[in-house]
């Protein structure tokens, strides 16, 4: 008994905007600029609102009563259907950045492509977030060349952060049998082409950045089908607390 | 005093939200900012459709709630709101005169068909809101809150905040 993969799709999608959003939004009040903390705070809170919408749309596919609270805080590390990059730690500024931006370029074509999706629900939560995508792109990318195209110790940062990410980065514009099912179904874009657009704007915003892409092809995956790295039980752990101890806490 | 006979019309509605102000940014109204999108009665029940202007910004569900108490205040019963993500809320919906309270309120006003679209591009002159010059530099994409970038004029050198467009 496989589960609707529209649901695994919706979870994939919504899990990697939870936990990209908790991720950078530890950063509250500990970014280098007040002007990146007011940036990192604003592109959490739009992350943990397109959560909404996507674990929102999950709960109804599913048909199990599940709210989007239900899913975000009451399910296991396994149970994650988010990416491995966005759930590798924040590290520096500089890691924090790359790992931004290496999901922007992925998220936004994607986003862009879904806006056409047979299934009018995912097409909508696309329509939304897509213009939110684009600001954070913009910025994710200004920041990554003026980094990497900076002083010795920003650029040295920028490679390291990239050569540490990269390993991460496949499973992104990987097909497996739930993207195949529902590309074939017209509900998903055919990632195939969506490699092509996010690797341009890798490599132009790379080479602006003075940045190597590193010719290692091996790629770790996993996070599409819930194996994940040692990273995202910490975090769960952090996130999940109150509900944990609480069940059923509200405001 | 059936609750029929007193009924308020679609058009009497409209006028009525048109008094409720953005939790955020107080000079415009929900309807100035092109947020409600249709007015309805459905048997005894109104309902409102609402879009959210960013899909996380916090004052969606105090817009909600203020909606619903003004409603509640003028003595409709049952009001329904309703979240509508598509089309999705641009700032082109924000009305003329609401433009011109941002200005006086110090919030340079959107300058259409300017939304990011991922790329970096040119970007718009934003004229300052306070002595009106176009020597202006944006210090932030991102401002006090989703809907704003910061901004600086460098001719009267004020800080303020632009409505980006979106």
């Amino acid at each position: 008994m496989r589960a609707d993969p529209k649901f695994e799709f919706a979870l994939r999608m919504g899990d990697n905007c939870l936990i990209l959003g908790q991720q950078v939004g530890a950063w509250c009040g500990h970014a280098p600029a007040i002007e990146e903390d007011i940036a990192l705070a604003n592109v959490a809170l739009d992350l943990i609102g397109q959560t909404r919408l996507w674990l929102g749309y999950a709960g109804k596919v599913e048909g199990a009563g599940k709210s989007a609270d239900d899913l975000a805080f009451l399910r296991d590390a396994r149970d994650f259907r988010n990416a491995l990059l966005v759930e590798q730690p924040n590290g520096d500024f500089g890691q924090t950045l790359m790992r931004q931006f290496l999901f922007d370029a992925w998220h936004h074509p994607m986003l862009d492509a879904l806006t056409g999706s047979s299934e009018p629900e995912i097409a909508e939560i696309a329509e939304k977030s897509v213009k939110e995508a684009a600001y954070h792109l913009e910025r994710s990318r200004d920041l990554v060349i003026r980094l990497g195209d900076g002083s010795d110790e920003s650029h040295r940062r920028m490679q390291a952060a990239l050569d540490a990410l990269w390993r991460f980065t496949g499973e992104l514009t990987t097909p497996d049998d739930v993207d195949d099912a529902l590309a074939d179904a017209g509900v998903v874009p055919d990632l195939a082409g969506i490699e092509g657009r996010y690797l341009g704007i890798v490599r132009a915003t790379c080479d602006a950045a003075t940045l190597a892409l590193p010719d290692d092809a091996f790629m770790q995956t996993g996070g599409k089908i819930g194996m994940h790295t040692e990273a995202l039980g910490y975090l769960l752990a952090d996130m999940q607390f109150l509900q944990r101890a609480h069940p059923g806490a509200a405001w | 005093m059936g609750a029929v006979a007193t009924r308020p019309s679609v058009d009497e509605v409209w006028r009525w939200l048109e008094d409720v102000p953005d939790p955020e940014i107080p000079v415009i109204s929900v309807v100035d900012l092109g947020i409600v999108r249709d007015v309805a009665w459905q048997g005894e029940t109104l309902v409102v459709t609402v879009t959210p202007t960013y899909s996380g910004c916090p004052a969606t569900t105090v817009i909600a709630l203020d909606i619903e108490e003004a409603l509640c205040r003028r003595g409709v019963e049952e009001v329904r709101l309703k979240t509508q993500l598509s089309p999705a809320w641009t700032t082109a919906w924000i009305t003329e005169a609401a433009r011109e309270r941002l200005r006086e309120f110090g919030i340079a006003p959107p300058v259409d068909g300017a939304a990011c679209a991922g790329m970096l591009k040119a970007r718009p002159v934003v004229a300052c809101p306070r002595c009106g010059s176009e020597e202006t530099e944006r210090v932030s994409q991102f401002g006090s809150t989703p809907c704003k970038a910061s901004y600086r004029c460098t001719a009267c050198l004020e800080p303020f905040d632009y409505f980006k467009s979106f």
